[in-house]
C-alpha cells in the first residue's frame, strides 16, 4: 500500500510541471463526458416525458377506450356504458390556443375518475368542491404557468375569446396540457356533449356486455401501452440522431483521452524506468496508475456531467420546439433528472478513460524496463502499431461494406457510418506516411528533405489528434451537407405545397357551411380549399387520412414523387389516393398498389395513385377526394380551408374573415407566416445538431493543441540541432507552421470525400430509416471550401501557441538541449 | 582490511548472456563467475560494450539472464519474479546511473526519500544526516532540472543510500562530471558507503577512480579477471 501510494504521488507530481498538459487532458475528458451525458440528459428527459404523458390515462392500470375513428363521439355512449355496468369516466381532449401557442386542453369528471389515472390530479374534497364548482379550477405545472405568462388564481382568455377557470398550479399535472372540468372543456372546444376517450380501472361486471354489444364499431379499447409505444416509436429516430451525434462527440474527446495519456507516458518513460530501477513492481505501477486515472477520471468526469447538464439546460427549449413541432410531443422545460444519470456520467467517463488509456497501460506493463529506458521506446512500439492499426482501419471499412449490403434498419445504418467514420480514421495515418513518403521522395533541397522527414517523424504522436479532426471534418462536411440539403429541398417543397394565400382552421363543425357559403361571396377569393381530417391505424402505425378538393391548384402545383397519369383524375372519381413516402415505404405501397383502409361501413379498398412527400411529418398520411372522405366517415368535421386570392387582397380578407367569424376561426395565417413557422421549426431542430457539430470541432481542435503543447519539449531536442546547423529560429517557426498545415490540410482533403459519404449515407440510408423519406443528394462547392477553411483554422489555432513559445525561446535555452545531452 | 574476515553478500556464478543482433546471436556474458563480500567495493571496468552494464542490470534484476545464477544474501535473483525482484531493489540494493534519474516532477527533497519511502523504512535522522555528508542542505526545496550534473548524482547518491541497502550498485556515476567534480563525488560516495557498511560494486572506465576502490575487475571477453 505504502509502496502504491508513494508511486502515485511520483506519478501525480508530473502533472503539477505539466499543468498545460494536465488542463488537456482534463478538458478532453470533462468535454467528452458532457457531450456524453447532456446528450443523454436530453433523451432522458425527454423520455421521463413521454411516459408521463403516457401514464396520464393508463397509470395504475387504468384503461382506455377511444373512439374507432379518432375525434369525438357523443356523451350518450357514456351514459349507456355505465348503465350497462362498465365504470367508466369520460374525458374530453383538444387543442387550445393563447397568445398563439397551442397547448392541450384535458377535459375530465373527478368524481368518475380511477383515482390511478395520472390525470386524477384533483385529490381531497376541497380541491373537488373547487375544481366542480363555477368558475372552476385549471390545474397545470408550474411550469405551464410561466408558459402561459399567467399566475395562480388567474383566468385565461383562450385565442378566440373564450375563458378558462382560474388556475392552479401543481407539480404533479401533466406537463403541457391544462386540465379542466369536462363541461368546460366541451364548452371552450365548443363539442357540446362530446368525449373523447373514456376511462376505467375496474373491470365491468360479470353481466356487462361487451363493448361492441353496447357501442357497436364506434369505440375501441385501446391496448396497454399503445398510447406510450406510439410518441417512443416515433420520436425514437430523433433520439437515436441525437445520441450518434453524441455518441461521435464523445468519441473525438476520448480520442484526445487516448492521446494525452499516451504522450504523457512517452514524457514519463524516465520517470517508470526510474521507479522500476527503485523496486517499484510492474503491478505496483499499474495499479498505481490505474489509480491516477480514476481519480482524474472521476474529477473531470463530474466537472464533465455538471457541464453536460449546462449543455443540456443550453439546447433543451431548441429541443423542446422540435419535439412539439415535429411530433405534437411536450417536453418539460425544466431538467429533471434521476440520480441514476449522474452515475451513468461517472461511469462512462472511468470507463472511457480506462479503454482510452487502458492500451498503453497494457503496454506499460509489458515494456520491460531496460526498454522503457530508452527515449519514445513508446513510439518505435507505436510504428509497430501502424500497420495493425491499419488492419483495424480496413476491417472498419469492411464492416460499413457488410452492413451497407446486408444491414436493415436504422441501427444498421449507423453501423455503417460508425464502420466508415473509424475505418477511415484508423487508415489516415497510413495514408498521411504515403503523402509524406511522396513529398520527401521529390524533395531535392536539404531543408526540403528534413522538413518532409520530421513530418513523417512526427506522425505516430500526431495522428490521434489528426483522426479526431478527420472525423470532425467529416461529420461537418457530412451533416452540413445534409442540413444544407435538407434545407433547399425543403424550402422548394414549402413553396410547392404552400401556394394558396390564406390558411385557417375552424373551431367547430356547425358554422362552416356559413363560413363557405360567405367566402362564395366574396369576389376576391377565386377558390375555396377545404380540407377534413380523420385519424386511424394502419399496419400499427397513426395514419391521418386528409380529405383535399382535386383543384387545379393541386393538380398544378402539389410536390409528388411518383404519379399516375391520371392521378388527380382517380382522386377525384374516389378510386385512387396519394399516399406520403414514409407512410408507403412502412407499409411498403407503390404506384398501383391497393390499400384496405377501415371506413366507417367496413374495409374500403383504394389504389394508390401518387406517392408525395411529407417532410418533417412523423405520421403517416393518406389524401383522398374530401366528399369521398365524407361519404365513407360521415362525421367527421370540416378541419380548414386553404384560400387563393390575389396576395395584395390577404390582409383585408383575413380582417374580413375574423371581424365576420371571430372565436369560430381558431387560427387564421398568411402563406408568409406559415412558411415562416416552418422554416423555424426547421431551423430548431437543427440547433442541436449544429451545436454538437461545432463542439465536435471544438474537441478536435483541443486534441490538436493538447498534442502540440506535450510534444513542445520533443520538439525543442528535435530543432535545436537544426538551428544549430544554421537555420534560424523564424524560419523554423514557418516551417513548423507550414508542418501543421499541411498535415491539416491533407486531413481535410481525405475528410471531405469522407463526409460526402457520410451525407450521402445520412440522406439515403438514415433518414430514409428514421424518417421515412429520402431527400435528393447535393454537394455544395462554398460548403466544403469552407470546411477546409475551418479546419486550417483550427489547426493554425492550436498550433499558433506552441510556435510563439519556440519563436520566444532564448538561444541559451535551446543550447541547453545539447547540454542535457545524453 | 587485510586479515579480515567478511561474509559473502554478492555471488555470481556462470552468468551467461546473449543479445539477438541483425548479425545473429551475440554473446556479450559467457560465464561470468564474481563474489563480493558485505562492506567490500569493487570497481568494475572494461571497453565500451564488453558488457559491464548489462552484468550490473542482471545483478539488480533489471534483466533476464540466459544461464547461470545471482545470488543475494543467499536469494537467488535470477529466479526470483519481477515483483521480487522490485522488492530486492526496493529493500536490499540500489542503483545509481549515469544519466542520475531522478524524477523531474518531485523536489531534491521528496526524491531522496522517495526509495526509502516505497521501502517503508524512511529515517529522517538518517537521512538528514546524508544530506549534511553529501551538502545537499540549500537544495532541498529545488527541482532536479535546476541542480548541476555532480549536484543530481549526489541525490542520486542519496536517494540510493537513505533506505539503508545492503548494495550499492553504480553505472559510471562520474560519466558525466568533470575531473574534480568525479573525485569529490567518488570521495564522499566511499565515505558514506563505509558509513553505511553496505557494499559498493561501480562501473567505471577511469583507472584513477578505480583505484580508490577496495578491489578492480575486468569484464573482458565475457568474463571477469581480477587485475
Amino acid at each position: 500500500m505504502t509502496q502504491a501510494f508513494w508511486t502515485f504521488i511520483a506519478l501525480v507530481s508530473h502533472w503539477r510541471r505539466h499543468p498545460v498538459n494536465f488542463g488537456a487532458l482534463f478538458v478532453g475528458l470533462a468535454i467528452a463526458t458532457a457531450l456524453w451525458s447532456g446528450v443523454q440528459a436530453l433523451n432522458e428527459h425527454a423520455r421521463a416525458s413521454y411516459d408521463r404523458a403516457a401514464s396520464i390515462f393508463g397509470a395504475g392500470g387504468a384503461r382506455s377506450i377511444v373512439p374507432t375513428r379518432g375525434g369525438s363521439v357523443s356523451q350518450d355512449l357514456f351514459v349507456k356504458l355505465r348503465l350497462a355496468g362498465w365504470k367508466v369516466s369520460p374525458v374530453l381532449e383538444g387543442t387550445v390556443r393563447i397568445h398563439g401557442k397551442r397547448f392541450r386542453l384535458i377535459g375530465i369528471e373527478p368524481v368518475t375518475l380511477p383515482r390511478e389515472a395520472g390525470v386524477a390530479v384533483v385529490a381531497g374534497e376541497g380541491a373537488l368542491g373547487a375544481f366542480l364548482k363555477p368558475p372552476g379550477r385549471m390545474i397545470v405545472t408550474p411550469e405551464t404557468l410561466r408558459e402561459l405568462s399567467a399566475a395562480e388564481s388567474v383566468a385565461i382568455v383562450i385565442d378566440g375569446g373564450k375563458t378558462l377557470p382560474p388556475i392552479e398550479a401543481l407539480a404533479a399535472a401533466l406537463p403541457g396540457a391544462l386540465v379542466v372540468d369536462i363541461g368546460v372543456a366541451q364548452a371552450v372546444l365548443n363539442r357540446p356533449e362530446q368525449i373523447s376517450r373514456l376511462i376505467f380501472k375496474e373491470p365491468p361486471s360479470a353481466v356487462a356486455p361487451p363493448l361492441a354489444t353496447v357501442a357497436g364499431d364506434a369505440l375501441r379499447l385501446v391496448p396497454p401501452r399503445e398510447e406510450e409505444s406510439d410518441i417512443r416509436r416515433l420520436t425514437e429516430s430523433f433520439h437515436l440522431n441525437l445520441t450518434a451525434f453524441g455518441l461521435l462527440a464523445c468519441l473525438v474527446g476520448f480520442f484526445i483521452v487516448h492521446a494525452a495519456f499516451g504522450l504523457a507516458f512517452e514524457q514519463r518513460l524516465a520517470m517508470v524506468r526510474t521507479m522500476r530501477a527503485v523496486g517499484v513492481s510492474a503491478r505496483t505501477l499499474i495499479v498505481a496508475m490505474l489509480g491516477e486515472l480514476a481519480l482524474l477520471a472521476l474529477v473531470a468526469g463530474s466537472a464533465g456531467v455538471g457541464a453536460g447538464y449546462l449543455l443540456a439546460a443550453a439546447l433543451l427549449p431548441d429541443m423542446a420546439a422540435s419535439l412539439d413541432g415535429l411530433y405534437g410531443a411536450r417536453v418539460a422545460g425544466q431538467l429533471a433528472l434521476d440520480p441514476m444519470w449522474w452515475i451513468s456520467g461517472l461511469g462512462i467517463a472511468v470507463i472511457g478513460s480506462l479503454v482510452a488509456a487502458g492500451g498503453g497501460l497494457f503496454k506499460a506493463f509489458y515494456l520491460p524496463v531496460l526498454m522503457a529506458a530508452q527515449p519514445f521506446a513508446w513510439r518505435q512500439v507505436q510504428q509497430k502499431f501502424l500497420w495493425r492499426r491499419s488492419v483495424l482501419g480496413a476491417l472498419g471499412i469492411a464492416a460499413f461494406l457488410v452492413a451497407h449490403f446486408y444491414g436493415k434498419g436504422l441501427y444498421a445504418a449507423f453501423g455503417m457510418i460508425a464502420g466508415l467514420l473509424l475505418g477511415a480514421a484508423l487508415l489516415l495515418p497510413l495514408l498521411l506516411d504515403g503523402v509524406l513518403r511522396l513529398g520527401e521522395k521529390y524533395a531535392s533541397q536539404p531543408l526540403a528533405q528534413w522538413f518532409w522527414a520530421d513530418c513523417r517523424q512526427q506522425l505516430p504522436g500526431l495522428s490521434l489528434a489528426l483522426m479526431a479532426l478527420l472525423l470532425a471534418l467529416s461529420t461537418n462536411v457530412g451533416v452540413g451537407a445534409m442540413v444544407e440539403g435538407f434545407r433547399k429541398t425543403f424550402t422548394q417543397w414549402l413553396d410547392e405545397r404552400l401556394v394558396a394565400e390564406v390558411y385557417f382552421e375552424v373551431a367547430g363543425n356547425a358554422e362552416t357551411q356559413q363560413i363557405e357559403a360567405w367566402l362564395e361571396k366574396r369576389p376576391e377569393v377565386s377558390a375555396i380549399l377545404p380540407m377534413s381530417k380523420i385519424k386511424i391505424r394502419l399496419g400499427g402505425w397513426p395514419v391521418d387520412i386528409v380529405g383535399m378538393k382535386p383543384h387545379e391548384t393541386y393538380r398544378n402545383h402539389f410536390p409528388m414523387l411518383s404519379e399516375t397519369g391520371d392521378a388527380w383524375g382517380e382522386l377525384q372519381r374516389g378510386e385512387g389516393a396519394l399516399v406520403s413516402e414514409q407512410l408507403a415505404r412502412r407499409l411498403d405501397l407503390a404506384l398501383g398498389s391497393t390499400l384496405d383502409v377501415p371506413a366507417a361501413d367496413g374495409q374500403w379498398r383504394v389504389r394508390i395513385a401518387g406517392i408525395f412527400p411529407d417532410y418533417g411529418n412523423p405520421k403517416g398520411q393518406l389524401r383522398i377526394d374530401i366528399d369521398r372522405l365524407m361519404r365513407l366517415w360521415p362525421e367527421t368535421p370540416r378541419m380548414g380551408y386553404s384560400l387563393r386570392t390575389a396576395p395584395k387582397a390577404v390582409p383585408e380578407l383575413i380582417d374580413a374573415l375574423q371581424t365576420e367569424f371571430g372565436q369560430q376561426i381558431s387560427q387564421i395565417s398568411d402563406q408568409a407566416a406559415i412558411k415562416n413557422l416552418s422554416m423555424r421549426i426547421f431551423e430548431r431542430t437543427f440547433a442541436v445538431t449544429a451545436a454538437l457539430n461545432l463542439l465536435t470541432l471544438l474537441v478536435a481542435g483541443i486534441a490538436l493543441l493538447a498534442n502540440f503543447l506535450t510534444l513542445g519539449n520533443v520538439r525543442l531536442a528535435q530543432l535545436a540541432p537544426v538551428w544549430a546547423v544554421g537555420v534560424s529560429r523564424m524560419r523554423l517557426a514557418q516551417l513548423e507552421f507550414l508542418r501543421v498545415l499541411l498535415l491539416a490540410a491533407v486531413t481535410s482533403a481525405f475528410a471531405l470525400p469522407l463526409g460526402l459519404a457520410l451525407a450521402w449515407q445520412l440522406v439515403a440510408v438514415v433518414n430514409v430509416q428514421a424518417f421515412g423519406w429520402r431527400l435528393p443528394f447535393h454537394v455544395f462547392p462554398a460548403q466544403l471550401g469552407q470546411t477546409v477553411a475551418l479546419a486550417l483554422l483550427t489547426a493554425a489555432a492550436a498550433a499558433i501557441w506552441p510556435i510563439i513559445r519556440f519563436v520566444r525561446i532564448t538561444p541559451a535555452a535551446l543550447a541547453k538541449v545539447f547540454a542535457n545531452e545524453r | 582490511m587485510a586479515g579480515e574476515t567478511r561474509a559473502s553478500l554478492l555471488r555470481v556464478a556462470g552468468l551467461k548472456k546473449s543479445f539477438t543482433t541483425p548479425q545473429g546471436r551475440l554473446a556479450i556474458l559467457k560465464g561470468v563467475d564474481l563474489e563480493l563480500d558485505v562492506g567490500s567495493s569493487l570497481a568494475l571496468m572494461g571497453e565500451s560494450g564488453s558488457g559491464k552494464s548489462t552484468l550490473l542490470h542482471l545483478i539488480a534484476g533489471l534483466d533476464d539472464a540466459d544461464e547461470g545464477e545471482i545470488f543475494l544474501d543467499d536469494v537467488a535473483v535470477t529466479r526470483l519474479p519481477d515483483f521480487g525482484r522490485a522488492a530486492l531493489r526496493r529493500e536490499t540494493l540500489a542503483v545509481v546511473f549515469q544519466q542520475f534519474n531522478l524524477i523531474p516532477s518531485l523536489t531534491i527533497r521528496a526524491n531522496v526519500a522517495f526509495q526509502a519511502r516505497l521501502a517503508g523504512r524512511l529515517d529522517p535522522v538518517w537521512r538528514e544526516e546524508l544530506v549534511g555528508r553529501l551538502g545537499l542542505e540549500n537544495l532541498m526545496e529545488r527541482y532536479p532540472e535546476q541542480l548541476s550534473g555532480g549536484q543530481q548524482q549526489r541525490v542520486a547518491i542519496a536517494r540510493a543510500l537513505a533506505p539503508r541497502p545492503r548494495l550499492l550498485l553504480a553505472d559510471e556515476p562520474t560519466g558525466n562530471l568533470d575531473e574534480a567534480t568525479a573525485d569529490d563525488f567518488i570521495k564522499l560516495t566511499t565515505e558514506v558507503v563505509a558509513a553505511t557498511g553496505c557494499a559498493f560494486l561501480m562501473i567505471t572506465h577511469s583507472k584513477r577512480l578505480a583505484a580508490r576502490l577496495e578491489r578492480q575487475v575486468t569484464l573482458s571477453s565475457g568474463v571477469i579477471k581480477e587485475l
